[in-house]
């Protein structure tokens, strides 16, 4: 996939149980995660080395995160951090599925 | 460092001091009934004291004393919170708070910990913030966790010795004859605060409902009671059923009560005059309305209901479906009010409920019991005290005393909770052994204790989804992930008593 340009602020996802909330913003060098969750002590380093490699397949290189985690499962933080994604690219329509199936099973 | 017979590793300052767990049944007790100090009341003289701060004076309570409370009002209770901040407020200090347990409503009494008012607890839960502060090491004394029936062991023993007891009774008459069945708070059974009454030096009882002498029925009798204030309320009726009696509609926990009741259906111990105790909780609930249909469908009668009692057990009682109930603690207003009406709905103590070292609790006489757990792992050990996140937030209770006492004893939880696995390689506190646990039920099928073969040939040709433990937690792993370890620090700020009085866990501080 090529590289993503982010935009514009987005944001995905909710604050309910189980969701993660994905707020993309831009940022001048590489990506910073800010992840405040609710399983920090059991799952905080996997959460941010699954949305870092959302970002990586998306094509992403610069972005500021900002994630509120109420326990999430893997599909889903892939899910939120892709729709953010999408929507700070101001891509709404068109996906190449096929691309986003290479790497996201 | 000591290991214990669950694998863990015990200190050896606690090992020697308590003994560790060997067994359920490895520790034959027996022990010299620990006495109270009594002062006699003469005829004309009054037991009636105008306020909390008289009533403190007169006990003598001072610097390095052990004061009790009991946790009927759960988080509805006024009386500890109020007479804690008097005590703090007459500079008394150094005090042991034996409390049957402490709810979330009772976070003051982390002020009275850093003011030195309190430093040492035995309890058999900490709730939210104080759990926490515990877990983040507020104190210098580990708090001893001990279940119902552990406490009930301790204090008959003397390993508590209570020098004053504070018991809020919703009705009491002049001279202490009391009961939680009538009045404005009522919370029906006094089951706790009995143990207390008939072991402490001074008993004060704080009542908002002074009735006429004499006051009956008398669950605590003014032969044990020096003391009456009346005070303008003593908790909050709605507070103590707070989340007990939740009905559920959650698909899954409907789940987890089919499976459960059906494997209670299908095991041998359904039978005509079976004996049973659920607690309380959205599955636990469901699960009775499951077992009564088909109670109804064969006609059979439950000779006795036990335990922490809620209204759909009265209703049972109700219907017949029950003979009697036996009720140490109940968890609603329609319950109390059931103990109130029904001469079928009994109340007795903690320790005639679970107490391992009398002449014989009542969990012993269970057939079936249904507990839940925060955690199982693969030896089927039960976490109901620390959270997934280290802290300590739950409740010993009677989990370990009904599942070493009942026949058959099924724990029901969901495969996981939010991202948090609940059957888990090593549980973070053990408070009940795997070899009381005999099935876990989930909402994917139940696994059985391999030490139950009976069980297992039992369930052979059953429609139940059966899996090893060790399946169980591959399937919740496979969902969330592996759990990384909780970061613990090496300050012990809980010891976890078994209900014999050996140590069974200690929990150890998380930095913040």
């Amino acid at each position: 996939m090529g590289k993503v340009v982010i935009k514009h602020q987005a944001t995905a996802g909710t604050a309910e149980s189980s969701d993660i909330q994905i707020v993309i913003d831009g940022n001048d060098n590489g990506v910073d995660i800010n992840l405040v969750s609710s399983v920090e002590n059991q799952f905080g380093k996997q959460i941010r080395k699954v949305i870092r490699e959302t970002l990586d397949h998306l094509g992403v290189e610069n972005a500021k995160i900002v994630a509120v985690d109420k326990g999430a499962l893997d599909c889903t933080i892939v899910a939120r951090v892709t729709a953010a994604v999408m929507r700070s690219a101001d891509q709404n329509k068109d996906y190449d599925w096929e691309a986003l199936d290479t790497w996201n099973a | 460092m000591k290991t214990n017979k669950v694998g863990r590793q015990i200190p050896d300052e606690i090992a020697e001091k308590y003994g560790v767990f060997e067994g359920q049944f490895a520790r034959k007790l027996t022990y010299t009934k620990d006495a109270a100090k009594v002062t006699n009341v003469l005829p004309g003289e009054s037991k009636l004291v105008d306020t909390i701060h008289d009533a403190i004076l007169k006990t003598g309570l001072k610097d390095g004393m052990t004061i009790s409370f009991h946790h009927h009002f759960r988080e509805g209770d006024k009386v500890m919170n109020m007479v804690l901040a008097e005590i703090a407020a007459m500079g008394i200090k150094n005090l042991s708070l034996a409390s049957s347990s402490i709810a979330n409503v009772h976070e003051p009494l982390i002020d009275h910990i850093n003011n030195g008012v309190i430093t040492n607890v035995t309890s058999s839960g900490l709730r939210d913030k104080v759990g926490a502060a515990i877990s983040h090491g507020i104190m210098k004394n580990p708090v001893v966790i001990r279940s119902h029936g552990g406490r009930g062991r301790a204090i008959e023993e003397g390993s508590i010795h209570i020098d004053v007891a504070f018991l809020g009774a919703p009705s009491s008459d002049e001279y202490g004859n009391a009961n939680g069945s009538h009045g404005k708070a009522t919370c029906g059974s006094m089951g706790y605060a009995r143990v207390d009454a008939e072991f402490a030096d001074k008993v004060v009882i704080i009542t908002d409902n002074l009735v006429p002498y004499p006051n009956t029925p008398i669950s605590i009798p003014q032969n044990h009671v020096d003391y009456v204030v009346v005070v303008d309320s003593i908790g909050d009726p709605d507070g103590i059923a707070k989340g007990a009696t939740r009905f559920t509609t959650n698909p899954k926990e409907l789940l987890i009560a089919q499976n459960g009741a059906q494997a209670i259906i299908e095991s041998p111990y359904f039978k005509d005059g079976y004996s049973f105790q659920t607690g309380t909780g959205g599955s636990t609930l469901a699960l009775a309305q499951y077992l009564a249909d088909e109670m109804r469908k064969r006609q059979y009668k439950a000779s006795f209901a036990l335990g922490g009692i809620t209204s759909p057990m009265c209703t049972m009682l109700e219907e017949g479906l029950i003979e009697k109930i036996i009720d140490t603690q109940s968890f609603d207003k329609g319950a109390a009010k059931s103990m109130k009406d029904n001469a079928n709905h009994y109340e007795i103590s903690a320790s005639f409920y679970a107490n391992p070292g009398n002449k014989g609790a009542a969990v012993n006489m269970l057939d079936v019991v249904v507990l839940s757990a925060l955690e199982v792992d693969t030896d089927f050990n039960v976490n109901v005290m620390t959270g997934s996140d280290g802290l300590i937030r739950g409740a010993s209770g009677g989990h370990c005393d009904a599942g070493a006492g009942a026949k058959l004893t099924l724990i029901m939880t969901p495969l996981i909770r939010g991202r948090i696995p609940t059957i888990v390689d090593h549980v973070n506190t053990v408070i009940t052994p795997g070899e009381s646990i005999d099935i876990v039920v989930t909402e994917i099928g139940i696994a059985i204790n391999p030490k139950r073969q009976d069980l297992i040939d039992a369930f052979k040709n059953s429609t139940l989804p059966q899996y090893t433990i060790q399946e169980l937690r591959d399937k919740a792993y496979a969902v969330v992930g592996e759990p990384e370890p909780i970061q613990y620090n090496d300050k012990v700020v809980a010891v976890i008593e078994y209900r014999d009085g050996s140590v069974i866990d200690v929990v150890y501080g998380v930095d913040q």
